[in-house]
């Protein structure tokens, strides 16, 4: 079934996606009045209704685990867990991708409105200036077509508007910015600050996107830790909450959910006139006309869906003839560790809670290092603290104890929050052999190409993860911890993550000046397709050792400006 | 934090869910009252036999026994846990009724008594082969890896319920207007610290 909208409805601007970059042009735009149309392949959220915040495990017959105790004998239902946040997962029914021989990938995606911030770690990074030029640094990867200057000012925005935790810091490699004040270090964070200042280290505040003081709004936060389960004051940022249901008040945004875009549409001039998509409610495919379109679908769907948009114009997808789309493709770089802390043996027993995260972190500290043994580098994520018990809380001590009895029940509660884990985040350099294409063979349920995904790490990243070990070991051994898991052979391959797990791809419709290296110009225009947008990701240069999602928020938001600006002049 | 944030915050999450952040011990007073309903009227195993769940209970405590933090595994509704999930999953029924029956047998062979109606001696001289990966055999081996089963299972029942979230001393999930850390536990740690 084939249907047209009619004619007379033209949307100024279509935005295809409601995360971190959906969410935000979708604000930028309503707030400067212009009329804007959302779509999301996955429902409207309720927090409300959807949210499980404030839930105990035994609260649920299966307590998390899964009806029949699922999760016992295999990965779990739920990418996140059974009180995770609405969100989504690496595999999806119906909507399979394929992984070339040789190569490990796996694709999250997040069909809902709001995306995956929905579930996002809420870490909120300013790239550094070196970042944006890393070429001009050692000789690697491609230089931004803008620099650190041109983004500050929207950092400023970004920040002041969602929100973000931090302090000054005056590290080159971790750009301060406006910050609400960071609540105080747990009990471990503690001795992590100790043990990093004896290494030399820094370990600083944490800088989340999660509000402690009333903002537009939104209360401050309440100390739940629950972030990855939703927030119901919208007190740490989401799309969802914080961007679009706001903007929807405005009257200037009109929603259309479980719309799965098939195609962009274009006319002879080569301008994108439409978006084709399959309501799945129905599995009617339908169109909406547009003036302007901004793809902001995550950065290996807003790549397919370019690929998959032939036409005589453009027979190797929309706006490539670089051929540069899916090209260029990143993920960070992950590897954790965790040792038993005897120090905080039978701690007394406290609320820990806090934000849904970290309070203190290790930003990158060899910047300006010479004769380092891999280039770029990661930061330091940090764990313990009493977390609230869940089912497999104590598998770990199970296993180790064994046994039984009082003996076992007084070891689980000597050890309980005695673990520190750290888990590193590094940069990515593009490299030929890593980036997606269309599978030929392949389509999901709604008939569309899927893209087949091609991944592989070079030494530079197994380096980086053999280094993030040895860093780890000699923070916990300074804590008195002792590392039990046995040293990965990291140039093997072994101990790194695999690609797409960190959920960080990026990079797949790059922006630059040169047209013939690059899809989009400096504000995330086509080059070859004026009134054609991208807001997530993709359009990054490189991967710093920074989170994305503050940095996609900055750009969207300059995107948004100068699209409304270019829509107002007449130019698309 | 103002009155009025405050405000609006409680009522939000007042509004949030379906189930708020009930304190723990009103939910331990709820499920206390709840169990003395079920064992006044008799739980009636989903999946077990009678015997068989007896053997879970016996079983439970003995993974889990009451102390000075909280009562045993069974009161605390590990039992319950088992058999709701066995009677939805036909495999984890198996381990359950394969393990109890190679525990009723294993314990005929040495001391001619079922295990629930065996001495707590003899239930522990038992479960002292079978909780230990060092003592697996070809003998062994069945009650290891079901030991192994039951083990994590009841300790997961345990301290997911609101005795157990007690027993551990989990003080959290709930709402607080400023997150603080108390000097106490500051010091304990940094006492014992090596940095």
């Amino acid at each position: 079934m084939f249907q047209i909208a009619p004619r007379d409805q033209v949307y100024d601007v279509v935005v295809i996606g409601s995360g971190a970059g959906g969410g935000t042009v979708t604000k930028v735009l309503t707030d400067l009045g212009v009329n804007v149309a959302l779509m999301d392949a996955g429902p409207m959220i309720d927090p409300q209704r959807d949210f499980k915040e404030h839930m105990w495990p035994y609260q649920v017959p299966h307590r998390g685990i899964g009806e029949g105790g699922a999760g016992y004998f295999g990965p779990s239902h739920w990418a996140f867990g059974y009180f995770a946040t609405t969100s989504g997962g690496w595999e999806l029914p119906g909507e399979p991708y394929t992984v070339a021989t040789g190569s490990k990938f796996q694709w999250f995606r997040s069909r809902a409105i709001g995306g995956r911030t929905n579930h996002f770690g809420r870490i909120s990074l300013r790239f550094a200036d070196y970042d944006f030029a890393p070429y001009s640094r050692d000789g690697l990867g491609t230089d931004w077509p803008i620099t650190y200057d041109d983004v500050a000012p929207y950092y400023d925005r970004a920040e002041t508007f969602i929100g973000v935790t931090g302090s000054k810091e005056g590290i080159r490699s971790a750009p301060d910015g406006i910050f609400q004040p960071c609540p105080a270090p747990r009990v471990h964070e503690l001795l992590v600050q100790r043990a990093a200042k004896k290494l030399n280290i820094p370990c600083i505040p944490s800088r989340l996107a999660v509000i402690t003081k009333p903002t537009n709004g939104r209360p401050p936060c309440h100390y739940c830790a629950q972030c990855g389960r939703g927030c119901v004051t919208a007190s740490n940022y989401s799309s969802s909450q914080v961007q679009i249901f706001p903007a929807m008040k405005t009257g200037r945004v009109k929603v259309f959910t479980n719309a799965m875009v098939r195609e962009l549409v274009v006319d002879s001039s080569g301008k994108v006139t439409a978006v084709s998509y399959i309501d799945k409610a129905t599995r009617a495919e339908k169109q909406i006309r547009c003036r302007t379109v901004v793809l902001a679908c995550g950065a290996c769907e807003s790549a397919r869906l370019l690929l998959n948009s032939k036409s005589g114009n453009f027979p190797n997808g929309l706006a490539n003839g670089s051929g540069h789309v899916g090209r260029n493709m990143t993920d960070s770089v992950g590897y954790p560790l965790s040792a038993h802390i005897p120090a905080l043996d039978d701690l007394p027993r406290h609320n820990s809670d806090g934000m849904g995260g970290m309070h203190v972190y290790i930003p990158w500290w060899l910047w300006d290092a010479k004769n380092k043994e891999f280039p770029r580098g990661y930061h330091i994520e940090v764990s313990g603290g009493f977390r609230m018990p869940e089912i497999g809380s104590f598998n770990g001590e199970c296993r180790q104890h064994e046994g039984y009895g009082k003996d076992l029940k007084d070891s689980i509660y000597k050890h309980y929050g005695a673990t520190v884990s750290f888990a590193g985040r590094g940069e990515q350099i593009p490299n030929d052999n890593t980036y997606l294409d269309i599978d030929p063979d392949v389509v999901d349920q709604w008939g569309i190409p899927v893209p087949r995904f091609h991944f592989q790490w070079t030494d530079n990243e197994l380096k980086q993860a053999r280094h993030m070990h040895e860093t780890f070991q000699s923070l916990l051994e300074a804590m008195g911890g002792t590392v039990t898991k046995p040293k990965p052979n990291f140039m093997a391959g072994e101990g790194i993550s695999t690609g797409g797990e960190i959920i960080h791809e990026l990079g797949t419709i790059r922006m630059g000046n040169n047209p013939s290296s690059s899809v989009l110009n400096k504000y995330c225009q086509a080059h070859e397709v004026k009134n054609l947008f991208v807001a997530d990701a993709a359009p990054f240069v490189s991967n710093p050792d920074k989170n994305p999602t503050l940095t996609i928020i900055a750009l969207a938001w300059r995107t948004a400006e100068y699209m409304a600006e270019e829509i107002r002049k007449g130019n698309v | 934090m103002s009155d009025t944030s405050r405000r609006e915050l409680l009522k939000a999450i007042a509004a949030s869910a379906m189930i708020g952040p009930i304190g723990l011990e009103a939910a331990q007073h709820v499920h206390g009252i709840a169990a003395q309903e079920k064992s006044a009227a008799g739980y009636k195993p989903k999946a077990f036999t009678a015997h068989e769940y007896k053997t879970l209970r016996v079983l439970a405590d003995l993974i889990i026994p009451a102390d000075e933090r909280g009562p045993g595994a069974a009161e605390a509704g590990a039992p319950e846990f088992v058999d709701l999930l066995s009677s939805q999953n036909p495999r984890l029924l198996a381990i359950y009724t394969g393990g109890i029956a190679w525990l009723d047998h294993s314990s005929q062979r040495l001391n001619s008594k079922d295990f629930a109606d065996a001495s707590p001696q003899q239930q522990t001289a038992l479960l002292d082969l079978i909780a230990y990966r060092k003592n697996e055999s070809p003998m062994l081996g069945p009650g290891i890896e079901f030991f192994g089963w039951a083990r994590r299972m009841v300790v997961d029942a345990y301290f997911t319920s609101p005795a157990g979230t007690k027993a551990l001393g989990y003080m959290g999930n709930t709402a607080v207007a400023k997150f603080e850390v108390p000097q106490e536990a500051i010091d304990y740690a940094l006492k014992r610290s090596p940095v």
